[in-house]
């Protein structure tokens, strides 16, 4: 996995929480800086790609492991 | 880009219905949405600052229960209280958020909350009994920023 800036815990948060918080998260950085995010919800796969493609941040890798998605935003 | 603008109307005051309003609206607002909700006849109670909000299951088949229980059971006092307990017992090991949670948040996301004032009058509700901050209006209110909208939900 490619480096990351900051790192975000979203590990059983549901629907609409892994969102709101990677938004806050990503406000506190730097155009450019890159937020890695944990989740447990699978609906958030489909939610980050959406919610890249939305707001202008790139979701450069998104994966699973063990029943964990991580995700690696780059702010736009 | 420009900005994109959320429309709802609130009317529903049950627990369960307190969810799509504000899950749509903090949602819209990190997607970069100007959001505004118009609370109407029973969706002000969801702007209490002290939110007591209930489910049942009368009047709703659709509703999942841990156990068959006979309509006219589900009418018994008490029900009511122990099954918005159990719901949010539910909730919480999932992972979902409070309502209390999701309307600070829509709040922290600048979601622009107005109250049907022809509601407060009907109901004869204490406007000190609502959150700060929320605005008064009426139907036109709404349309004021409606008409502009790009998105429009009556929930």
């Amino acid at each position: 996995m490619a480096n990351f800036d900051e790192e975000l815990d979203a590990t059983g948060l549901n629907c609409p929480l892994p969102i709101l918080r990677a938004k806050k998260a990503l406000g506190k950085l730097t155009t450019g800086q890159v937020l890695h995010i944990i989740a447990t919800d699978p609906g958030s796969v489909k939610d980050f790609e959406a919610f890249a493609k939305q707001t202008g941040n790139e979701l450069m890798e998104s994966g699973e492991e063990g029943g964990k998605y991580s995700f690696l935003i780059k702010k736009g | 880009m420009s900005e994109k603008k959320l429309a709802i109307i609130a009317t529903k005051g049950s627990l369960d219905w307190a969810y799509p309003p504000f899950i749509l609206a903090s949602t819209a607002a990190a997607l970069g949405y100007e959001t505004e909700i118009f609370f109407t006849f029973y969706g002000l109670q969801l702007m209490r600052k002290d939110l007591n909000l209930q489910v049942t299951s009368l009047g709703n088949p659709a509703m999942p229960m841990p156990m068959p229980v006979p309509v006219f059971m589900q009418a018994i006092p008490g029900m009511q209280g122990m099954m918005t307990s159990m719901m949010k017992k539910k909730m919480k090991s999932k992972g979902v958020a409070s309502v209390e949670e999701l309307r600070e948040l829509c709040i922290e996301a600048e979601v622009k909350m107005v109250a049907c004032q022809m509601t407060v009058d009907l109901f004869e509700f204490d406007t000190k009994d609502f959150i700060d901050g929320l605005e008064y209006g009426g139907a036109a209110t709404f349309f004021e920023f409606a008409g502009e909208s790009d998105i429009c939900l009556y929930i």
